[in-house]
């Protein structure tokens, strides 16, 4: 029996491997390498200069900026997203109430779930142009126009104004992530098994009770990845931000993260070896993130 | 559908997950190296004549090599270089293979070519996406032009094609000392305006910041938007006012101590004054919400004479052709004096070569970019360009006497009213980093509340970050 199994092993993975190597592990090892030089991107030469890049990235403001943007992003884009497509997967699982001794959804619940999933099958640069319409400052906007039909004759600058415009595209993010996790809750909630859920009822718990004493409890191991998947997905924003905000990243900045920085920086100012550093920066943020979460929320499991 | 998400991960799989995640969550990192190719070898064989020279191919191109151009599509459109240009160029060459691309956005889909050592032959470096050309310089992508400048034109016997030229042209492409860059159009900026809104009304242009604030007022009680640039994407359009009007205050030297990085050039009473002037515009004439929008929708605004003045370049009656109403008659005015004491008259104007073309040096077929650039400097090729673009190009009097559109002619002759009183700008090709700044500065003195003061010397701070910065090339005129 063991005779052929490590070729066996071996014919399987050496294609993924391979091409993860070449597409992922290598560029990467290319970008450590250019974040000590200061390739400009224009020919094949460059110098080694050491730490340079990293001591001027850590005096460079905008990258604070788009540091601070991160963090707020990785606050309040997990915390709402999960908040809601958690009340909206109990409702649609087990708000109901409890019909022949089985937890069903609200009235239907089948035709919302499906609803909710279409932001998750727009492509990010298409959210991006609608939503840049929904928020337009002017008449034709979809908000600003309705406010006009009502008498609000000053419009709201959702992506003009310094105070709004972050907040504007994090409910973009909000809005276009909440579908996904609807999916990925209501899988988890359709694995708890229906006898703890009947006990409970019997024993007269409300739906607010089934909720944080049932659901969440069990849940906890979904709700961990969807908090790293969406901790990832706030240091990126490069899409939204790119197409969405006045003056890319604007108003004066007050929009930018590190992913349009690293654009800016190898596109607009040839600056390859720079951006590098950056996205080395990018890189360990991540990652730092991803263990820390895992971390900190280590808990447990119910075992069922 | 609810079996699919199984929670049955344990942690350990999880943590291998999360690091893998990590890895692809950061594409721009990957997109980076994935422009550092191969690379070519650093031959310099290539700025040879490689065919024979003679008088109809005066630089030597090979008769039957390959060309490739790349045209960047966008308020000029293309169509100058299929109709025009490139039968020109058959015409000479009638077994060379012309490859014409076009693209909206330069630097995405030629700059990895040059990184490969495979760039095209000929490249209109422009739009929002252009490519650092002070980079692509002193990185010796580019080719020497000073072979083309000393050619015989193509059809204005008797001529080089530098003497054909308008005075500065070259100059405008020079970088620190030798030519390297077409700067082809010829562009005119200042105030566009509907002639016949003006005439409707019975509006006058004005000339002092008096009477400019008056005629603004009287646009407002109309209840038009007196005045408005787009502060999402073409804050640009309004710092060239403000450099235009302190220009005029203090004259040229201004701009020339701007682009050369002069301590204090930004701080000076005539940016001040400039800016000062051009705030209270915003502030009382304008609409703070053209912050949130692209410079087309605004333009459009002004086609519906929901906007009176919009600063702009000569090439705006070309890109709105298609949204202008019939009658619209596009004007243009030179900015009003700010002061009484201004060191320039009023009919002075921002008026400059733009729109860079370049050969590249490491390319197969240069000699023919060269040459191909040959055919856009002649009579029929200037002629051929101002006919579809509504642009004048740097081929002096190529269109004299021709009767094209409203707005050429209006550009035109706020041309011949300023003599020799014309300016310009480079610091924005310069040095990207310091146009960036201006931009949001711009729009803070605008839209956000700004002061003179504030716009000063935060720019004034860029400005000189980016002379003290070693990784950055300096450039001077």
């Amino acid at each position: 029996m063991k005779h052929g199994r490590y070729p066996f092993i071996i014919g399987f993975l050496i294609v993924p491997v391979a091409i993860y190597a070449t597409f992922v592990v290598y560029p990467y090892i290319q970008a450590f390498n250019l974040s000590f030089t200061n390739w400009r991107g224009f020919s094949p030469t460059f110098d080694y200069i050491g730490f340079d890049n990293f001591t001027k990235l850590f005096q460079d403001t905008t990258f604070w900026k788009a540091i601070q943007h991160h963090a707020v992003l990785l606050i309040a884009m997990p915390l709402l997203t999960i908040a809601i497509a958690l009340f909206f997967a109990f409702l649609l699982n087990v708000g109901g109430g409890s019909k022949g001794g089985l937890m069903t959804g609200v009235r239907g619940s089948k035709f919302y779930r499906v609803i909710f999933f279409f932001p998750q099958l727009l492509a990010l640069a298409l959210v991006a142009v609608i939503f840049s319409r929904v928020y337009s400052p002017d008449e034709s906007g979809l908000i600003n126009g309705l406010l006009q039909q009502v008498g609000v004759n000053d419009p709201v600058l959702f992506l003009a104004d310094k105070n709004l415009a972050l907040w504007s595209i994090i409910a973009v993010l909000v809005w276009q992530a909440v579908g996904f996790y609807v999916v990925l809750f209501s899988a988890g909630m359709g694995s708890i098994p229906t006898e703890i859920y009947e006990a409970a009822a019997l024993d007269g718990a409300t739906r607010g009770t089934l909720f944080f004493k049932v659901t969440l409890p069990l849940l906890w191991n979904t709700l961990q990845v969807a908090w790293v998947y969406l901790g990832i997905a706030a240091f990126d924003a490069f899409a939204l931000v790119n197409v969405m905000s006045v003056d890319r990243g604007g108003p004066d900045g007050a929009t930018t993260v590190l992913g349009l920085e690293i654009f800016r920086n190898m596109q607009d100012y040839g600056q390859y070896g720079y951006a590098s550093a950056m996205g080395v920066v990018l890189f360990f943020l991540t990652l730092t993130f991803a263990a820390l979460t895992l971390r900190v929320t280590r808990r447990d499991t119910v075992e069922l | 559908m609810t079996d699919i998400f199984k929670p049955e991960v344990d942690r350990r799989t999880l943590l291998r997950r999360a690091a893998a995640v990590g890895l692809l969550a950061t594409p721009a990192v990957s997109m980076l190296s994935a422009c550092l190719g191969g690379g070519g070898d650093d031959e310099d064989t290539a700025d040879k004549p490689a065919g024979e020279v003679s008088a109809t191919n005066p630089l030597g191109v090979k008769e039957d090599a390959p060309l490739e151009i790349v045209i960047f599509n966008g308020g000029l459109g293309t169509k100058y270089a299929t109709d025009v240009d490139i039968p020109s160029y058959n015409k000479l060459f009638p077994n060379s293979k012309v490859t014409f691309n076009q693209t909206e956005e330069i630097s995405t889909v030629v700059q990895p070519r040059f990184t490969a050592g495979d760039p095209p032959d000929m490249i209109n470096n422009s739009g929002s996406k252009l490519m650092d050309q002070g980079a692509l310089v002193s990185a010796g992508q580019v080719q020497d032009l000073t072979d083309l400048f000393a050619a015989p034109s193509v059809d204005i016997s008797g001529k080089t094609v530098k003497d054909t030229l308008i005075p500065g042209t070259v100059e405008q492409g020079t970088f620190n000392g030798k030519p390297y860059v077409l700067n082809y159009a010829f562009t005119v900026f200042g105030l566009w305006y509907s002639g016949k809104l003006f005439k409707d009304n019975g509006w006058t242009v004005p000339t002092t910041w008096a009477d400019f604030t008056k005629l603004l007022d009287a646009m407002k009680a109309k209840g038009i938007t007196p005045y408005g640039y787009a502060g999402a994407n073409a804050p640009y359009y309004q710092y060239t006012a403000i450099l235009t009007s302190a220009a005029k205050i203090g004259g040229p030297d201004v701009l020339k101590n701007i682009d050369n990085l002069e301590p204090g050039a930004w701080t000076s009473d005539a940016v001040k004054q400039a800016a000062a002037a051009w705030a209270e515009v915003g502030a009382k004439y304008s609409n703070k919400a053209f912050l949130g929008l692209k410079h087309t929708e605004v333009q459009l605004q002004q086609n519906q004479y929901k906007v009176g003045l919009y600063p702009s370049g000569s090439w705006l009656e070309n890109e709105q052709a298609k949204d202008t109403p019939a009658g619209f008659d596009y004007q243009l005015m030179p900015i009003p004096s700010v002061t009484t004491a201004d060191k320039l008259p009023v009919t002075a104007l921002y008026a400059a070569a733009g729109e860079q073309y370049f050969v590249a040096s490491k390319g197969k077929n240069p000699r023919g970019g060269m040459e191909f650039l040959r055919h856009m400097l002649s009579k029929a090729g200037a002629v051929g360009f101002t006919q579809l673009t509504k642009t004048l190009t740097v081929v002096a009097g190529a269109t004299d006497g021709m009767e094209i559109s409203a707005g050429l002619t209006s550009g035109n002759k706020a041309l011949g009213a300023a003599g020799a009183d014309t300016f310009s700008f480079r610091f924005d090709t310069w040095y990207k980093k310091l146009d960036d700044e201006v931009r949001a500065a711009t729009n803070e003195l605008m839209y956000q509340g700004g002061n003179a003061d504030k716009f000063t010397q935060r720019i004034q701070k860029v400005a000189d970050a980016v002379k003290a910065d070693s990784s950055i090339e300096k450039f001077s005129r």
